[in-house]
């Protein structure tokens, strides 16, 4: 399984898609104000759950809330992202037959999904860096326990590039892929959302000890996605 | 033991949707040459060149390209054929440099090749580094051919190459199939440009209805 | 043979849910707090079975066609009929649930429960997964996709089994999965477990004539391709006649 094409055909991908993103910049102006919209939706829409301090009717409203409720809009901006970012590895590919060419090629499919689902794993990491930020910034989120965090989002972040770089493949060729796609991503990627939310749930609110066996179970489905993806990509490249 | 046949169909049904593209084409090509497919619209010349780079999937019959089973060895063929078609199959974010490139590092070619190629198709110097966003139809068309020329691969699937390039196109194009057909190429073209084609043609295959109705060898005057 | 088959498990199936049914409300409300709804506890953990049962024939018929050496297209049509019929299974159990969790947790449903969440999940998934089945394609095409589509989804059920051990959340713990100590037991016990039996068997009766459907479907298809190849085939005909080749096209 562990084969040298396989690897050699995934950084050939990895490198095509860098160089083309590197080119046209779509994480940095077209997702990236996505996010931070997102967050000031969020904020708005929050408002009294995310201020710290602040006072209803005489009963104070401290930043305990924050630590359940960031995680929540930090994540559910990944899954957003996410979606965005596998219809544009997808539409890479859609224009002018490029994808067709890309099969024809003869390239290990595997090393095509490992090469692609890695630059989104990139993008998605860039992402989150921005959303860190922005909670920070926007919310005084304070992100106590940063190994955690970050072991806990690498590991929802590779899971959600493989199962959206599936589901990309298989939706390439339809017709109605823009909707279609999010209808079919989104209830999959559940477990990984809420694992990843109640791990850093409880890394923020200092429930350290509990926190770790969500991260094992994340390990589970990105060690899952992954396999499938491996396994099945040749056939859902075939699709398109 | 002789060579297996570079092309061989032999019964094939193949359908887009539910309409039988081909219903029932056999055509074998044994040796290194060009064959044009030639036929009305909607004959399914198209659909022979997807079903032997393994595009379209056979519903019956046999389809074996350099000797192997498509159905069964699609990855390893595919390394062995270029496809040209419809669609140029370039990335627009890219140069025209970097697409012959990755053309080049796909199939293990040589990338010392590429700057010559490039110059052969008349796409070197400053249109090399442009972003084939940028390029016209007939340059993403040259552009497309010099992917395919850097390849070096022993058959040649090509429809309708001509469309969308001018004159001195058409006649590079030409002259870049009469090069690969010499060193040893297997060319299998769509065209409806027939003048162009029987003088480049070592045979003439004519398909109405999804099957072949004529199959003629041409004799060239030197 | 397979009439046969299909007349003998409705009828078992009918007779079935009527003895289930029968006892289900010749028993006395077993509930005060929930009152009549508690007699949805002989219906709701079947119709869930039922929809695992078949969701799991989904996934192996979906591995069978995917293996080359087991690939018929039979296998898809079971996969497509086991798909549908546990999605319908599925959609039952949630609003059987959600009828019973009104009066006994005060709420029709809570999404913070894992279960329900994870259920409703699931159902999402096996609705992008009949979507994509829908779409117009040849047969294999659409056996593909589904494949794909179900093993896919298919993650998402081992989830939904051990959700009550992951979480510690409103949804009552797993009735009859403890041996050493069930909570029901006597009479009602034996309802629910006639009641397994009785949807299981409906599963069956239900699987025979939904695959039958998808068959008729593709040979509908298929039979609409073969006159097309006629048609086509004529198109050339002309053209052969007047030249006087065979159909292979060689003098």
């Amino acid at each position: 399984m562990m084969r040298w094409p396989m690897f050699r055909d995934a950084a050939f991908v990895f490198a095509k898609d860098a160089r083309i993103e590197l080119r046209a910049k779509v994480t940095l102006r077209q997702v990236a104000p996505f996010v931070v919209s997102l967050l000031v939706l969020f904020g708005l829409a929050f408002d009294r759950l995310l201020v710290k301090d602040t006072a209803i009717a005489d009963v104070r409203v401290d930043e305990l809330p924050l630590a359940f409720v960031g995680p929540g809009i930090y994540w559910l901006g990944v899954l957003f992202s996410l979606v965005l970012l596998v219809q544009r590895s997808v539409s890479i590919e859609t224009e002018d037959g490029a994808g067709t060419q890309l099969r024809l090629w003869g390239l290990d499919p595997a090393g095509v999904f490992l090469g692609k689902a890695g630059v989104v794993v990139m993008q998605l990491l860039f992402i989150q860096v921005l959303l860190c930020v922005g909670l920070i910034a926007m919310f005084d989120l304070q992100m106590t326990e940063p190994l955690l965090l970050v072991s806990v989002s690498v590991l929802a972040t590779v899971g959600l590039a493989a199962v959206g770089s599936c589901y990309g493949a298989l939706s390439a060729g339809l017709r109605v892929r823009e909707t279609l796609l999010p209808v079919l991503l989104l209830p999959v990627t559940v477990p990984v959302l809420l694992a990843a939310v109640q791990a850093w749930q409880r890394a923020l609110t200092g429930d350290v000890d509990s926190a770790w066996p969500w991260a094992r179970i994340l390990f589970v489905f990105v060690v899952v996605y992954v396999a499938f993806g491996i396994l099945s990509y040749g056939a859902l490249m075939e699709e398109s | 033991m002789s060579a297996p046949a570079r092309v061989h169909l032999d019964g094939v049904v193949a359908l887009l949707g539910t309409f039988p593209a081909l219903s029932g084409f056999s055509l074998t090509v044994p040796t290194p040459e060009v064959v044009i497919l030639r036929g009305p619209n909607g004959a399914g010349k198209s659909t022979v060149l997807n079903v032997c780079s393994g595009l379209v999937p056979v519903q019956r019959g046999t389809v074996q390209i350099l000797g192997s089973n498509i159905r069964v060895d699609r990855r390893s063929v595919r390394k062995h054929l270029g496809f040209l078609g419809h669609r140029t199959g370039l990335y627009d974010d890219l140069s025209v440099e970097q697409n012959v490139q990755l053309a080049a590092r796909a199939s293990q070619a040589n990338i010392a090749l590429v700057g010559p190629t490039l110059s052969r198709v008349g796409c070197d110097g400053r249109l090399a580094k442009l972003g084939v966003a940028h390029l016209s139809a007939g340059q993403r068309r040259r552009v497309a051919l010099a992917s395919l020329m850097v390849r070096r691969v022993p058959l040649w699937l090509l429809d309708e190459p001509h469309a969308a390039l001018d004159t001195d196109g058409r006649d590079l194009l030409d002259e870049v199939i009469r090069e690969a057909a010499v060193d040893g190429t297997t060319v299998l073209m769509a065209t409806h440009d027939l003048d162009r084609a029987d003088r480049l043609a070592d045979r003439v295959v004519t398909i109405v209805g999804g099957r072949v109705v004529a199959n003629d060898a041409v004799a060239h005057v030197s | 043979m397979k009439s046969q088959m299909s007349w003998f498990l409705g009828v078992a199936s009918v007779l079935l849910l009527g003895v289930v049914t029968v006892l289900t409300f010749s028993t006395p409300s077993p509930d005060f707090v929930q009152g009549e709804a508690a007699r949805l506890i002989y219906v709701h953990p079947a119709t869930a079975w039922a929809s695992y049962a078949a969701f799991g024939t989904t996934t192996f018929a979906a591995v069978m066609w995917l293996w080359p050496r087991t690939r018929r297209i039979g296998w898809d049509h079971i996969a497509g009929a086991s798909a549908h019929i546990g999605t319908m299974f599925l959609a039952m159990t949630l609003v059987l649930g959600a009828i019973w969790g009104r009066p006994t947790w005060g709420v029709w449903f809570r999404l913070r429960d894992a279960r329900m969440a994870s259920t409703l999940v699931m159902l999402l998934m096996y609705f992008g997964v009949l979507t994509l089945r829908q779409l117009p394609a040849a047969p294999d095409v659409r056996a593909r996709r589904t494949a794909l589509a179900a093993l896919l989804a298919s993650v998402n059920v081992p989830i939904v089994h051990f959700s009550v051990q992951w979480w510690d959340t409103l949804h009552q713990k797993a009735t009859l999965a403890k041996p050493e100590k069930p909570t029901i037991e006597g009479l009602p016990l034996t309802i629910m477990l006639l009641s397994f039996v009785a949807f299981t068997v409906t599963f069956c009766w239900l699987m025979v004539h939904r695959t039958r459907i998808e068959r008729w479907n593709d040979q509908l298809f298929n039979g609409d391709v073969e006159s097309a190849i006629v048609a086509r085939q004529r198109e050339g005909a002309g053209s052969l006649a007047a030249s006087g080749l065979t159909p292979g096209g060689l003098r």
